[in-house]
C-alpha cells in the first residue's frame, strides 16, 4: 500500500467492524496490526492507567470519608500578581502549557511520517521544553504549598489531613511521568536529528514517543478535573 | 512495517483539535472562576473532562484510526475501574457514617489561611 493509504485503510478497519475484530483475534497470527513497539506502548499505558486510577480512587475514598472539611483548591492554589489573588491561575497556566506541548508533539509525529527530520526534531525539542517548564512550575507550586501554606503529607492548617498526602502522591507521580517524558523525548529527538532513522525511513518511534506524551497530558486532564476543580 | 500502523493525516485536523482543547480547557477553568456549585459544577467538569480526554485519545493518539481489535483491548479493561470506584464510594460513605457515629461531627477549626494577602 502507498503512503496515502491510511485514510482508506481506516475506512476498511471501521467497516469491517466486529467481523474484522473476530478475524484479528482468531486468525492464529499477530492480533494487533501495528508495529510491536506501538502495541507494547499501548499495553504499558493501559497498566499506567490502572495505577493512576488507583491513586485517584483512593483520593476519592479519603475525601469522602473524612469528617473534616476538604481545603478549597480554588483558594489554596490561588496566586496573586500584586492585586487580588486569582483562583487556580497557576494550575490553569500549567494546563495550557501541557496542552500546547501535546499539540507540538502531534505535529512532530506528522512531520516524522513526512520524513522531515529537522522539523520533527525541532518540534520534539519544543515539546520537551514545554514539559520541563511544566515540571518547573510544579516545583514552584510544591515549594509554595510546603513553605508558605504549611501543607504536609500528614496535615495542613486548612482542613482535612488527607489533602496533603493525596496531593503529593498524585501530582508527584504525574510530575515524575512528565520528567521521564522530557528525557525520553530528548533522547528520541537527538536520534532523529542525527539521522538514525534515515536509512529505514521508519519514523514509527516518534509516534510511540508521542503516545506516551499524550498519555501524560491525558492523565493531567483527569487530575485537573478531580483534584483541582472538584 | 504494515501500512495499517502508518498514521498520516492532514495537518489541519491536528490544528483544529488543538484549538478545541484550548477552548475546552478555558471553559473548565471558567467553571471554577465563575464559581458554579453543586451538580451544575460537577456535571460541567465531567463533560469538559471527557470531551478533552476523548479528543486526545481519538485524534492525538490516533485511536479513531486503529482497528477494533486494538481499540477494545485498550479501552475495554478500564471499564472494570467503574467497579472499583463504585465499591470505594460505598466504603467511603460507610467510613464517614461510622466516624460521625463514634466521634461526632467535626471539631476542626481552620487556622488563619496564610497567603500573601492574608486572605
Amino acid at each position: 500500500m502507498g503512503s496515502n493509504s491510511s485514510e482508506s485503510g481506516a475506512t476498511v478497519a471501521l467497516s469491517e467492524g466486529l467481523q474484522g475484530f473476530t478475524r484479528d483475534w482468531s486468525a492464529d497470527k499477530q492480533t494487533f496490526q501495528v508495529p510491536w513497539g506501538k502495541a507494547m506502548m499501548w499495553i504499558f499505558l493501559l497498566s499506567d492507567t490502572f495505577i493512576f486510577a488507583c491513586f485517584l480512587t483512593s483520593y476519592m475514598n479519603v475525601r469522602m470519608s473524612t469528617r473534616v472539611p476538604w481545603p478549597n483548591p480554588s483558594e489554596v492554589f490561588a496566586l496573586s500578581f500584586g492585586g487580588e489573588p486569582i483562583p487556580l491561575i497557576l494550575i490553569a497556566i500549567m494546563t495550557f502549557i501541557l496542552i500546547t506541548s501535546s499539540g507540538t508533539m502531534a505535529l512532530a509525529v506528522n512531520y516524522g511520517y513526512r520524513q522531515d527530520r529537522a522539523k520533527t526534531a525541532a518540534l520534539m525539542f519544543i515539546t520537551a521544553a514545554f514539559g520541563a517548564t511544566f515540571v518547573g512550575m510544579q516545583a514552584f507550586e510544591w515549594m509554595k504549598l510546603i513553605a508558605e501554606e504549611g501543607v504536609r503529607p500528614w496535615g495542613n492548617p486548612m482542613g482535612a489531613a488527607q489533602f496533603g498526602s493525596s496531593f503529593f502522591m498524585i501530582t508527584g507521580f504525574h510530575g515524575a511521568h512528565v520528567s521521564i517524558g522530557v528525557i525520553y523525548l530528548s533522547v528520541v529527538a537527538l536520534k532523529v536529528l542525527k539521522g538514525d532513522y534515515e536509512a529505514s525511513g521508519n519514523y514509527e518511534i516518534v509516534e510511540i514517543t508521542g503516545l506516551y506524551w499524550h498519555f501524560v497530558d491525558l492523565v493531567w486532564v483527569f487530575i485537573f478535573a478531580f483534584f483541582y476543580l472538584w | 512495517m504494515t501500512a495499517e500502523g502508518h498514521q498520516e493525516h492532514p495537518l489541519s485536523i491536528y490544528l483544529w483539535i488543538w484549538l478545541l482543547l484550548f477552548v475546552l480547557s478555558t471553559l473548565s477553568y471558567l467553571v471554577d472562576y465563575i464559581g458554579f456549585e453543586g451538580y451544575l459544577r460537577w456535571s460541567l467538569i465531567l463533560i469538559f473532562m471527557f470531551a478533552k480526554a476523548g479528543f486526545i485519545i481519538a485524534i492525538f493518539m490516533h485511536m479513531a484510526w486503529e482497528r477494533i481489535a486494538l481499540i477494545y483491548a485498550i479501552l475495554g479493561p478500564p471499564v472494570l475501574l467503574l467497579f472499583l470506584i463504585g465499591l470505594m464510594a460505598v466504603e467511603g460513605d460507610h467510613t464517614l457514617l461510622t466516624r460521625i457515629n463514634f466521634f461526632g461531627e467535626t471539631n476542626f477549626v481552620a487556622q488563619e489561611h496564610v497567603t500573601e494577602e492574608g486572605h
